[in-house]
């Protein structure tokens, strides 16, 4: 009996670890707690910024580097594509409500009908059909500088990312798994730097926490190197010495779906710079 | 024989002497030690490891506790090469990649990572 009990707690106390069993507002709350122990005295709202939250004096230089962008002439030609019509005549403005203006936050989301995660990139792809047009690569700068302007028609908008229903569900629990399972010859997952190792120097990088990173992208790294979200993860996996999944992966969409809900409530702004 | 294939046996073979030298000599033996240890391609232990003695060791990362006093918290080898080549055994939820286990380093390289180790 004794013993039973034993197994049953340790079971209650792996599930709590884990959160196996937790729904996607526990998980949230629950790192959220997490979060506020390790960083007491950084605001929620500036989770967005990772780690210059956690750095005043490299918080400044980023907002001095922001108030004149490296890259403004990038998002000028990213504008450029977005108003340009389709051989039809219609624009990417017509594929969405309110002409795409404050629309990304809800990207991605769980279409029943293909029983697929859809991001952004898809909406944008399947705008791009639509009008009889060609797609664009995923994870390529093209993608990269056309998203960066189309996002950032959305700045301000708070990431309101849903999980309803099983099948919803089931991605979300996909790509929570694929977040905390150890891979790579180094044995990291997602977790161990971003979550177990937030706020703590790798070498010399600090590690962001990983509330606030989905709010944010494209980012231009060094202000010039257009990196999208999905490019950033095949960064991390190369961290672990893994080979990288292909961007628009099952995989890389339904992680996405995970980490974007798991920035609910926080302002998107697109694109930022990062060094 | 074509010039590529020269070129790469005679790289082998000046690799093989580096390798030779480096065991006949001591000192060597520990800066080799020392180099897996910085090598961020081998051990890249700085990544999460301070060694508040080496000034060599700059910018270290602070995952896992500095490198100091080992010999008096590893009084046994064993456990310290033990630590190297999997730390998962004694911590599931270790952030230490096992270099052993998954090859990082090869089982003489982990004998002479232990070794510069536990000399600080
Ligand atoms: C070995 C450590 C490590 C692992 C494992 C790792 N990352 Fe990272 N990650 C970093 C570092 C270092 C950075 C750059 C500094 C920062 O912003 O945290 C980073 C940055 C990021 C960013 C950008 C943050 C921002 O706002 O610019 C995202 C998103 C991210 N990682 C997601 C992931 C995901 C998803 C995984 C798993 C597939 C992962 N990381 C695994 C080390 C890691
Ligand atoms: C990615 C992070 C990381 C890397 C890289 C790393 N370690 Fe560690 N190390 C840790 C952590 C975290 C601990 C704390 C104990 C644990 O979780 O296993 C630790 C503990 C140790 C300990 C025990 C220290 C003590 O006082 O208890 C030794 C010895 C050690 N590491 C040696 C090494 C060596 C040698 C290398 C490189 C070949 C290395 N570590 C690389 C993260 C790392």
């Amino acid at each position: 009996m004794k013993r039973k009990l034993t197994f049953i707690l340790a079971t209650l106390l792996l599930g709590a670890c884990i959160g196996a069993k937790a729904s996607p507002v526990e998980d949230r709350n629950d790192l959220i707690t997490y979060y506020k122990q390790i960083f007491p005295d950084i605001k929620f709202e500036d989770y967005i910024y990772g780690t210059l939250s956690m750095n005043t004096s490299a918080k400044s230089q980023y907002d001095d580097i922001m108030a004149f962008p490296p890259y403004a002439i990038d998002l000028d030609k990213g504008q450029k594509v977005w108003e340009s019509p389709f051989k039809n005549g219609k624009q990417f403005s017509s594929c969405f409500p309110d002409g795409g203006k404050n629309v990304a936050g809800i990207y991605p989301y769980y279409d029943k009908a293909t029983a697929r995660v859809v991001t952004f990139e898809n909406a944008i792809n399947a705008c791009l059909r639509a009008n009889g047009e060609q797609d664009l690569s995923y994870g390529e700068s093209e993608m990269g500088l056309l998203t960066a302007y189309a996002r950032s028609l959305s700045d301000g908008m708070k990431i309101n990312v849903r999980v309803e229903g099983v099948d919803a569900l089931a991605a979300y629990e996909k790509g929570k798994a694929y977040y905390y399972t150890r891979r790579g010859q180094l044995n990291f997952s997602c977790a161990s730097c971003h979550v177990n190792n937030a706020g703590k120097f790798l070498r010399g990088d600090q590690l962001s926490m990983m509330i606030g990173q989905a709010s944010h992208w494209p980012e231009f790294l060094a202000g010039t190197d257009i990196v999208t979200l999905q490019k950033r993860f095949m960064q991390c996996n190369r961290n672990t010495r893994e080979i990288p999944l292909k961007a628009n992966s099952e995989e890389y969409n339904d992680l996405e779906y995970f980490l974007t809900y798991m920035s609910n409530g926080l302002p998107m702004q697109s694109p930022v710079y990062r060094k | 024989m074509p010039i590529k294939t020269i070129i790469f046996l005679f790289f082998i073979a000046t690799l093989n002497c580096a390798n030779l030298c480096l065991a006949a000599d001591g000192v060597n033996e520990k800066s080799y030690g020392q180099s897996l240890t910085f090598d961020s391609k081998k051990g890249n232990c700085l990544a999460c490891h301070a060694i508040p003695s080496e000034p060599k060791a700059v910018f270290p990362g602070n995952i896992g506790a500095p490198f100091a006093k080992i010999k008096q918290r590893f009084p046994d080898r064993a456990k310290l090469r033990a630590q190297i080549w999997d730390a998962t055994v004694s911590n599931p939820n270790s952030s230490m990649p096992p270099f052993g286990r998954n090859k990082i380093l090869t089982e003489q390289e982990i004998d002479q990572v232990t070794d510069y180790i536990q000399g600080l």
